[in-house]
């Protein structure tokens, strides 16, 4: 088990290596300088600084020798200054960490909860009303676009019923502390959790149904019939236990939509998180901030591919820990 | 052939899903002539609530432009991306798992571990960096949809490759001395197409929302309304006009939909023996 997960760290590392190489080229297709291109476009930028970040990323030396710089700063956790932010980039991200971390894994776990809900209902009564509602539910649900859900959302909960507060994490100027706080911070959460959550919880939805019928045929579950267990048992001992391992898998692949989600929903919420921060990035063309965020979301992935494989392992003991 | 458009007819998903993807090649196609309103001229006051002007039925947005011509200008847009990046994607993915699958050993290896890599970077990510790079234009949308989105293509081809090289006829081929690349094209690619245009279908769906997704975040061709534009420069005064994000986002809706229901409807058509009870 603990070399499985050293191996994998290393796999993780190496592919969070070359990212950051690709990060390197990217930077050098934008247009222009990229001294320039680095230090933010349309006049942000003094020559002075940009000599500097010239001989910082040693920009004049030949190409590999520029990559090296490049890996050595981002392997000692230096992803350079964002000049429209003063501030480094590194800094900047951490600061934001903490509430994307919040929003990601509350949609997460709401839509993995609600899904395999839903979809075991489905299944358990597939052919009824029920199955035909839910199923129509999570169809509407899958197509809809993050942004506007979160805008209706808006429009229905805070523009006509007044119930939730449409933007931030807390209240501004409010002040409050221990359980007040949290309260608070709640009531700005379920929004953007929520619509965040609910195009995954779709997706969990039809991968429970799908996956329960197809398992609910096989012969151990007629073996448990003939036992004469009880059919709640069957369906939760039995049959969901199997038909979660490809949910589980859906999920781990799932974890890079789930940041990319993160980047719409906190922009339309104006949730101080790290898609915030790219949207931000984005706006200003502050190329090296962009480039920053665009790492540290794919070191999130990678932990969380690492995690669910790690969960799949445990939820199917068949499996054994050897790649 | 008749075959496949009877059991396509059969599946009431696979029939809604022809239909809403025929009315929105309709508009897309034809839209622009029946309703010339240019989507960028100001045509009436600003903030015209919707159902109140016959001319402009779906109401103004925030600088008096008809909001009804912007949808059907913003059909275009978005079925052109979804289906152009698809293309794309195809013409990356379908080769590259053609190859692994075919060649097996080495050339499987580093093909894969390739493909794997484009698949673990978060992509719609990945999308925003590249054209916000690459400078937005539709050039830069169709190329980063695709960049992001042929890896499930590339793992699908190989799979279906990789079974299909041990069949007889695939063996008999090469006994008779075929060339490997026609035994790829001519052979094996025919039989596995259709799960490829299965998840084509559904592919395209991804790629509207992932274009609407860049052009609500200001990422669109600044030269061409589209749907996630509208709803982007609505946003700021959703208090006063909901009109402006709701209808536009509607029409995502229906058309993502009707895309999906078409995947349905092609998956039971084309492949009966994955298609199971009460789907």
């Amino acid at each position: 088990m603990l070399s499985f997960v050293a191996q994998r760290v290393v796999k993780g590392v190496i592919v969070l290596l070359a990212i950051v190489v690709l990060n390197f080229f990217l930077i050098r297709l934008a247009p222009g300088d990229p001294a320039v291109v680095m230090a933010g476009e349309a006049g942000a930028s003094d020559q002075i600084f940009v000599q500097q970040l010239r001989e910082k990323f040693g920009l004049d030396k030949p190409v590999p020798e520029q990559l090296f710089i490049y890996v050595k700063g981002i392997v000692t956790l230096d992803l350079g200054f964002s000049f429209r932010q003063q501030a480094p980039v590194s800094k900047l991200i951490l600061e934001r960490l903490p509430a994307t971390l919040l929003l990601t894994l509350t949609a997460f776990a709401i839509s993995l909860v609600l899904g395999i809900l839903f979809g075991t209902f489905a299944a358990r009564f597939a052919g009824t009303w029920l199955d035909t509602a839910i199923t129509i539910f999570a169809l509407v649900f899958y197509a809809m676009p993050i942004f506007w859900v979160a805008l209706m959302g808006i429009l229905l909960f805070s523009v006509t019923m007044d119930w939730l507060p449409s933007f931030g994490y807390e209240t501004v100027g409010a002040n409050f502390s221990g359980l007040g706080h949290v309260v608070d911070v709640a009531k700005h959460l379920i929004m953007p959790a929520m619509t965040l959550g609910l195009f995954f919880m779709a997706t969990y939805t039809r991968m429970t149904r799908a996956s329960m019928l197809e398992v609910k045929r096989l012969d151990f579950v007629k073996t448990a019939r003939a036992k004469g267990l009880s059919d709640a048992v069957i369906q939760r001992r039995h049959v969901l236990r199997n038909a979660l391992l490809p949910v589980v898998t859906l999920a781990g692949v799932h974890s890079g939509t789930l940041i990319g989600g993160a980047v719409i929903t906190e922009t339309v919420f104006a949730w101080p998180g790290i898609g915030r921060l790219m949207y931000d990035a984005l706006l200003q063309r502050d190329y090296n901030l962009l480039l920053g965020v665009f790492v540290i979301c794919s070191a999130m992935v990678l932990t969380f591919n690492l995690i669910t494989d790690l969960v799949y392992r445990l939820v199917d003991p068949r499996i054994e820990f050897t790649s | 052939m008749k075959q496949f458009w009877k059991s396509m007819l059969k599946s009431p998903s696979g029939v809604i899903g022809l239909v809403i993807l025929l009315l929105a090649i309709g508009v897309a196609v034809f839209g622009p002539m029946l309703f010339p309103n240019s989507p960028w001229r100001m045509v009436q006051r600003p903030f015209l609530p919707p159902f109140t002007l016959s001319t402009v039925p779906l109401g103004t947005d925030a600088l008096g432009r008809d909001v009804f011509a912007g949808m059907i200008f913003g059909a275009r847009v978005s079925l052109l991306v979804g289906l152009v990046s698809t293309l794309v994607a195809l013409v990356v993915g379908v080769p590259i798992g053609a190859m692994a699958g075919y060649f097996g050993g080495k050339v499987d290896d580093a093909l894969m571990r390739f493909t794997e890599f484009f698949q673990t970077i978060p992509s719609f990510a990945l999308a925003i960096v590249l054209v916000a790079i690459l400078q937005p234009s539709i050039y830069s949308i169709v190329a980063s949809i695709a960049v992001v989105s042929w890896p499930p293509v590339a793992r699908l081809v190989r799979g279906e490759v990789l079974s299909l090289r041990t069949r007889e006829y695939v063996q008999a081929a090469v006994v008779t001395g075929q060339s490997n690349a026609w035994i790829i094209l001519r052979e094996i690619l025919p039989n596995a197409l259709s799960p490829v245009i299965v998840l084509a279908s559904l592919m395209v769906a991804t790629a509207i929302l992932l274009e609407s997704s860049l052009s609500f975040l200001g990422l669109g061709d600044p030269n061409l309304i589209s749907w996630g534009y509208m709803v982007g420069a609505g946003r700021t005064v959703i208090r006063q006009a909901w009109w402006i994000t709701v209808f536009p986002g509607i029409a995502i809706l229906i058309s993502v939909l009707g895309l999906n229901l078409i995947g349905e409807g092609l998956n039971d058509a084309l492949n009966p023996r994955l298609s199971r009870e009460g789907r």
